[in-house]
């Protein structure tokens, strides 16, 4: 009984006990927030990993690819046909993406997949990523609602409004080119004998436009076509100022794709391409430019990251992304060709949307782009027998749980050599596990911060006991046991351990809770953004609170403090009555 | 009348032994009674507390320093005895030998014939709370409890938390009695600052005897009074030991407040240098 008492009557009277605990209340605090966060993100991120990639993948190790994939999905069928729910034969090649903008050639390594949209969609949600099927939200305020419905299928098509923002700008485009042809025409006669008379005389027009990128180049137009702009309003949406006013003018979207025009230039007007220092970018196909309106051959979904770039308003502050390839638009994309030597192949392709996964690995590297039209670029149709290649077959599970087992049975059907077989996890295990390994040393880390804090109710505890003396001998006088004037101290560690993981839990679920003000309030004081949304992708910090992690947080500190106190408690256990009261 | 041990026996080198039985049959009441393990136990009906030759050394780094060195001295059943002495006579030191603080080198503590000495850690921690109250110089009170709180200290360690809980309103009534006795019942909630010196003294003594001991050792109740508060505090022992027969064994350096004893035994050098009789003292 009286232990009880006199541990509570402690634990209410000696504020400097208190102190002691205010550390490993703190400690807790911070392992529960840090967890929270970590396992938020981590969620998060396996989440935006997984996204994008099926659940089981079989990649040949050959960027040739296999032939006959209805062959290998019929064996896989059979092997373990009962845990599939889709599959889909993609090629993946490295690529490179090209596109003009802001008067210079912008070239990004990419990942080329190609897809057929239905069946990737089947095997991972490749809906949900894309532009068109998303509305544009600001501060809570829809500023274009979904341009297609969810239930639509993933198609190459163009949505009407990419359709229209192409219509227009060929039209433009055609309508300069006879504006300058006419100008050309009035102006000089023959201009053959300045250039390279090899060649054609559109062609040689043009050159010096595409090669002098700076600003005389662009300041010519304007010029040039004062007073037919008057005529033709319609066709020049650079004077727009924000967003929102053509049917497929993107927010932001402030310049133009005034020097893509030259570039078009050629290839409405150019002869059949010779081979040439200018081909890299130069049309290859010419027959799809020839029913201009219309979208090439190629179609490819763009990955946000490699088409835009955040700009902060210099008056708002307000972060924005700005595109510089919108759908409707053609880029040049590279790649190599399957078969012995590769070679290097380039083609045009319509940009048909724009995906977003929220996961910057994959919106800065990936580009998916039409299965049968990069089969036939690279030359991985067989001509004899129409038998498609391809590099790669994606499978979703109908219970994620048996991937281990999938992948065991695939692998013993598909030799290692040539096949790779892996679940999404095994593909990303660098990056899932340094999130886990970073996780793991920062619980480490933390956990020492609670172990100085035990040291700190140590000193404070052996300080409390020496103060306490006189009153241990009298207990021991009154008969008390050792046993039970180390109890005291024992419980009065557990008391101390329990308020202070209670308060730390009850502070940092709170901290949890409002995480998101909390940094609002810390960025109005620092003036500093403690969260970019421009480095993380989240519009918000994200958290998770594990009932299990918090228990044992509570616990491991609750257990420190009781173990930091064994040693003072000890100690006046075995005080000596006779000592204790003599001293004075 | 003196019936201490010590005159009987001389110290052998095999004093721990029990005594022999022949030598308590040679006492004036010849009243043998078995006891526990058949063992016969010297009968001395009024002798409540002997210690028979009692040494003990204390260390001070390299140094044995000897406090006791074959102290005899008995207690009777209602007897105030007090001991005088010398700072470091030993006083303190047979005090706390006596109310089982701490075990002697060599020799034995009796307890109405028992050896109680030598009895386990146990047994020890819970015979200081039934049988001995103690008080001190300092009054040794917690200051995290109130008054009443620290006389029912020694209820609360006897108990379990359950059992407490039932005997709660016994003891309380108890604790009241007991202060009010000792005239501090307008005090029961007060921290033991807010009380005088002679208070705090009171409050100890009725922490020492709410549990209702046979013997009450008091390690210089006066030390730290003034002469007028150490005069009550005495009148109060006093009291208890004519009106409820409380036997005391007071330990004090003041020859004055000694004298109002029964008995006086006085310690020099860790050994009895003489024992006299004021008989007159309980007037």
């Amino acid at each position: 009984m009286y232990k009880l008492l006199l541990c509570l009557r402690y634990l209410r009277t000696r504020y400097i006990a208190l102190a002691s605990i205010v550390s490993v209340m703190l400690g807790v605090a911070t392992m529960i927030v840090v967890n929270s966060v970590m396992a938020g993100f981590s969620t998060e991120m396996r989440d935006r990993i997984h996204g994008i990639l099926a659940d089981v993948i079989i990649e040949t190790n050959s960027l040739d690819g296999t032939t006959n994939p209805e062959q290998h999905m019929e064996l896989i069928r059979k092997t373990a046909g009962e845990y599939i729910d889709g599959m889909t034969a993609t090629v993946e090649v490295y690529g490179m993406l090209s596109f003009q903008y802001g008067g210079q050639y912008i070239t990004r390594p990419v990942t080329l997949v190609g897809i057929e949209p239905e069946g990737k969609a089947k095997v991972g949600p490749l809906v949900d990523f894309l532009d068109s099927y998303r509305p544009i939200v600001e501060d809570k305020v829809v500023l274009r609602p979904p341009l297609r419905s969810m239930n639509e299928p993933p198609s190459w098509n163009l949505t009407p409004a990419a359709a229209l923002y192409r219509k227009q700008w060929m039209a433009r485009q055609q309508w300069m080119l006879e504006q300058m042809r006419e100008d050309d025409r009035m102006d000089h006669e023959g201009e053959g004998e300045l250039f390279d008379p090899g060649k054609a005389e559109a062609e040689a027009k043009v050159t010096p436009v595409e090669h002098n990128e700076d600003g005389t180049a662009v300041a010519e137009t304007p010029k040039e076509s004062a007073d037919a702009a008057r005529q033709a309003p319609d066709f020049l949406p650079e004077i727009v100022p924000g967003k929102h006013v053509g049917p497929g003018n993107h927010e932001g979207m402030v310049i133009q794709e005034r020097p893509k025009a030259f570039t078009r230039q050629p290839e409405a007007a150019a002869p059949p391409a010779a081979p040439d220092p200018t081909e890299l970018f130069q049309p290859q196909a010419q027959p799809e430019v020839a029913d201009a309106q219309g979208p090439m051959e190629g179609r490819l979904y763009v990955g946000l990251g490699l088409i835009s770039f955040p700009a902060e308003d210099p008056n708002t502050g307000k972060v924005q992304t700005l595109l510089m390839v919108r759908p409707g638009d053609d880029v040049k994309v590279s790649t190599v060709t399957a078969g012995r030597p590769p070679q290097a192949v380039h083609f045009n392709a319509t940009v048909v949307d724009i995906f977003k996964s929220g996961m910057s690995e994959y919106d800065s590297n990936l580009v998916f782009c039409n299965l049968e039209y990069l089969q036939k670029v690279r030359g991985m149709i067989d001509p004899t027998t129409d038998s498609r290649a391809v590099t790669s077959i994606q499978i979703k599970l109908k219970q994620y749980a048996d991937s281990k087992q999938v992948v065991d049975r695939l692998q013993s059907v598909f030799p290692a050599g040539v096949y790779t077989v892996r679940t999404w996890e095994q593909k990303q295990g660098p990056l899932l596990a340094a999130v886990e390994v970073e996780s793991a040393i920062l619980n480490v880390l933390l956990f020492m911060i609670i172990a100085v804090a035990g040291f700190g109710i140590l000193a404070i505890f052996f300080m409390i006991v020496v103060e306490k003396t006189r009153d241990i001998g009298i207990l021991k006088a009154l008969g008390a046991s050792s046993n039970g004037v180390m109890s005291i101290f024992l419980s009065y560690g557990l008391g101390l351990g329990v308020v202070g993981s209670g308060v730390g839990v009850a502070i940092g679920l709170l901290f949890v809770r409002y995480i998101n003000q909390i940094e609002a309030v810390i960025t109005w004081l620092t003036g500093r953004k403690v969260f970019d949304e421009r480095i993380y992708y989240f519009p918000s910090i994200p958290t998770n609170v594990n009932a299990m992690m918090v228990v044992w947080v509570a616990l491991g500190a609750i257990a420190i403090a009781i173990l930091a106190s064994i040693l003072p408690a000890r100690r006046a256990a075995r005080l000596h009555p006779v000592e204790a009261l003599r001293w004075e | 009348m003196t019936t201490t041990l010590a005159g009987t026996r001389t110290r052998t080198p095999d004093i721990i032994s029990f005594p022999p039985a022949g030598e308590a049959r040679s006492h004036s009441a010849p009243r043998v009674a078995p006891g526990p393990n058949g063992i016969e136990t010297i009968p001395m009906p009024h002798t409540l507390l002997t210690a028979q030759a009692l040494e003990k050394t204390y260390r001070k780094g390299q140094h044995k320093v000897p406090v006791l060195r074959g102290v005899e001295v008995a207690i009777r059943r209602g007897e105030f005895l007090s001991i005088i002495g010398q700072s470091g006579s030993g006083k303190s030191t047979l005090l706390h030998l006596l109310g089982l603080l701490d075990v002697p080198d060599i020799g034995e503590i009796h307890f109405e014939g028992q050896r109680i000495d030598d009895l386990s850690a146990k047994v020890r921690d819970e015979l200081r709370n039934r049988a001995f109250g103690f008080i001190f110089q300092f009054y040794h009170l917690m200051p995290e409890l109130t008054v009443l709180e620290n006389v029912l200290m020694p209820m609360m360690i006897r108990d379990s938390f359950f059992k407490y809980q039932r005997n709660k309103r016994r003891y309380d009534e108890q604790a009241r009695e007991i202060l009010s006795k000792v005239r501090l019942d307008h005090r029961l909630k007060h921290r033991p600052t807010e009380l005088s010196g002679g208070e705090m003294q009171r409050a100890a003594i009725a922490r020492a005897l709410v549990a209702k001991p046979q013997v009450l050792l008091a390690d210089e109740p006066t030390g730290n009074l003034d002469s007028q508060t150490g005069g009550e505090i005495m009148e109060l022992l006093l009291n208890l030991n004519q009106q409820d027969g409380l036997t005391i064994v007071m330990v004090t350096h003041d020859l004055a407040i000694a004298r109002q004893a029964h008995r006086t035994v006085k310690l020099d050098q860790g050994r009895i240098q003489s024992q006299n009789e004021v008989v007159t003292s309980a007037g």
